[in-house]
């Protein structure tokens, strides 16, 4: 089994386009969406079973009685994430502020903290018609979306061992969501945007990749809505010697074919025939048949 | 920071709807204001502002270090780490910095006081002028998980001029998470940005849900309309009854421009109304808060 991550750095590059793209291409029987704080991928793969669905649960979060609370004031003083505060009516936690370490019960000297579990996000596995398909959404408030990434990333592992190729679509930046889909991958496919931002943000999202010893391959979207900054981008791939998988024009396709749930590859359109020459160089990167 | 001046967070959900294109040029327009930027992790804004900088901080948090010698090994300290990042094997203390939330529990419960704090670097705060524009950035390190600790340090430095009263512009990270609750907490009023497609219109659900739960004012600005195709944007703010404050055209040349991070604004008389017009309407919000 290999896997291919799409990751961009920036925002709204199009690597959704280009995962959805890769799995009608691949005919992949196994994908996931990493993107778990704005997921997207299941709008392009409507399926017509019903998923499973599974709570995620982050750290409990504590709750304090007042009715047995002295206020001593210990727990607000050591909370370093400031959820605890006092008000007419005694101590409170803050959920969206707790982050669960528990602080504040191992010094209450009277046990008036409990702690509560809070679902944090909703797990949903689809299993249907030979493809299996894992997603995520995190729930308003809860902190811990690299943790929620590892248990979508969890779902597919048994059906990930009988596939030949699994996509996975990643998020944007270069934190904790990032680095948790990044386990287990066997290349990372960039998509840049040939503008100052987008090389910023690239050159952040490839030294992360790197740091975690991920392969690494880069695509341009909307190269030619800045010639220039496409060539730059392509010679610091060089530099760096990244193989650079190919170039996107800007398509007005693209946004249609998103409006109509299509995979932009279900079109015959010039962005749809470069996402396909992109496909034909990026899979011998990850299964090996050949060397770039 | 003064405390009548007008806090704006500009948040999306969905990355690349153009945030920083929105705050740059509401700062820039604004003049006398303050631009903060809470993308951390992929902070663009001084890109276009290119403010000259004069004051950096190190943003660092509390890391256990174990004087091995005075650990006896009764993993009081392991056993209570909620993230893990605590462990006892063969004969030795180990620390996970990584993983550590700096919630400073092992410190507290160790009988031997054994467990000291030292700080680690996790990011960067710089702070310049763009014109009259203060640019403030923030810049989390390579590697790194958590933006929140340089978020919190961006929001809460104080101004480097008492006379500054222009509003402050907060560009959010994308996504709906911790970074993003960060950014908005001490805002007056939210600033979505929408993109005319079905994941933008996803995205913006999402993020509406989150200003809602903060019980936040805010109102929409749709970006990159066009005028022949259908905005799902627009007819989810119409069916929400979301207030729309201002539509931001399709325009090939105000991307090239804002590709190259030049400030469109400030070279094009029409995107300069355009912003006027969106920032008169937003300070009238504030008022009716």
């Amino acid at each position: 089994m290999k896997q291919i991550l799409i990751l961009s750095g920036k925002g709204g590059t199009g690597k959704t386009t280009v995962a959805a793209s890769f799995i009608r291409l691949a005919k992949a029987k196994v994908f996931a969406d990493c993107d778990v704080d704005a997921p997207n991928l299941h709008l392009l793969f409507p399926q017509k079973e019903e998923p499973q669905k599974n709570l995620f649960f982050g750290l409990p979060k504590a709750k304090i009685d007042t009715t047995l609370c002295t206020s001593c004031d210990l727990c607000r003083q050591h909370c370093r994430f400031s959820a605890i505060s006092k008000d007419g009516n005694g101590y409170h936690v803050d959920p969206f502020a707790c982050e669960g370490c528990a602080v504040c019960g191992a010094l209450c000297p009277v046990g008036a903290v409990s702690f509560e579990e809070a679902p944090g996000g909703d797990l949903f596995l689809y299993c249907g018609e030979g493809v299996t398909f894992s997603t995520a959404t995190l729930r308003m408030g809860s902190g811990a979306s690299g943790k929620l990434v590892s248990e979508v990333k969890q779902q597919i592992k048994e059906a990930s061992k009988k596939a030949a190729l699994v996509i996975v679509d990643g998020s944007p930046g270069i934190g904790c969501p990032v680095i948790a889909s990044l386990s287990g991958a066997d290349l990372v496919l960039i998509v840049a945007e040939p503008s100052l931002s987008g090389i910023s943000d690239m050159e952040r999202i490839i030294k992360t990749a790197g740091i975690f010893g991920t392969k690494i391959a880069v695509c341009v979207n909307k190269y030619d809505t800045h010639m220039e900054n496409t060539e730059h981008i392509k010679r610091l791939c060089e530099g760096l010697q990244i193989p650079f998988a190919g170039v996107i024009p800007y398509d007005p396709e693209v946004l249609r074919a998103v409006n109509e749930g299509r995979t932009i590859v279900e079109k015959d359109c010039p962005a749809g025939r470069a996402v396909l020459e992109i496909f034909e160089k990026t899979i011998p990167l990850v299964l090996g048949e050949c060397v770039v | 920071m003064a405390e009548n001046r007008k806090k704006i967070a500009v948040l999306s959900g969905k990355g690349g709807t153009g945030k920083t294109l929105v705050s740059v040029n509401l700062a820039a327009t604004a003049g006398n204001s303050t631009y903060i930027d809470c993308d951390v992790e992929e902070p663009n804004g001084h890109l276009f502002f290119k403010p000259e900088i004069c004051r950096e901080y190190s943003v660092t948090v509390p890391i256990p270090v174990v004087d091995q010698e005075s650990c006896d090994g009764c993993r009081i300290c392991s056993d209570f780490c909620r993230f893990n990042a605590l462990a006892y094997v063969k004969d030795k203390l180990l620390v996970f910095e990584e993983v550590c939330h700096s919630c400073g529990g092992c410190v507290l419960l160790c009988p031997q006081k054994a467990l000291k704090e030292k700080e680690k670097p996790v990011g960067t705060v710089k702070e310049g002028f763009s014109g009259s524009v203060l640019v403030r950035s923030g810049i989390l390190n390579v590697g790194e998980a958590s933006g929140v600790p340089v978020i919190q340090r961006l929001l809460e430095l104080p101004e480097l001029e008492e006379s500054r009263d222009g509003p402050i512009f907060i560009d959010c990270p994308p996504g709906s998470a911790c970074i993003v609750m960060e950014s908005i907490k001490d805002a007056d009023f939210c600033l979505l940005v929408a993109e005319p497609t079905m994941f933008g219109v996803h995205n913006l659900n999402m993020v509406w849900e989150l200003v809602r739960v903060f019980k936040k004012p805010f109102g929409v600005v749709l970006n990159k309309c066009m005028r022949q195709e259908q905005n799902p944007a627009e007819t989810f703010c119409l069916e929400k009854k979301i207030p729309v404050l201002g539509r931001i055209p399709f325009d090939p040349e105000w991307g090239r421009l804002n590709a190259e991070g030049r400030i469109v604004a400030r070279e094009k008389e029409e995107c300069q109304r355009l912003f006027a017009s969106l920032l008169e309407t937003l300070m009238r919000e504030g008022e009716t808060v």
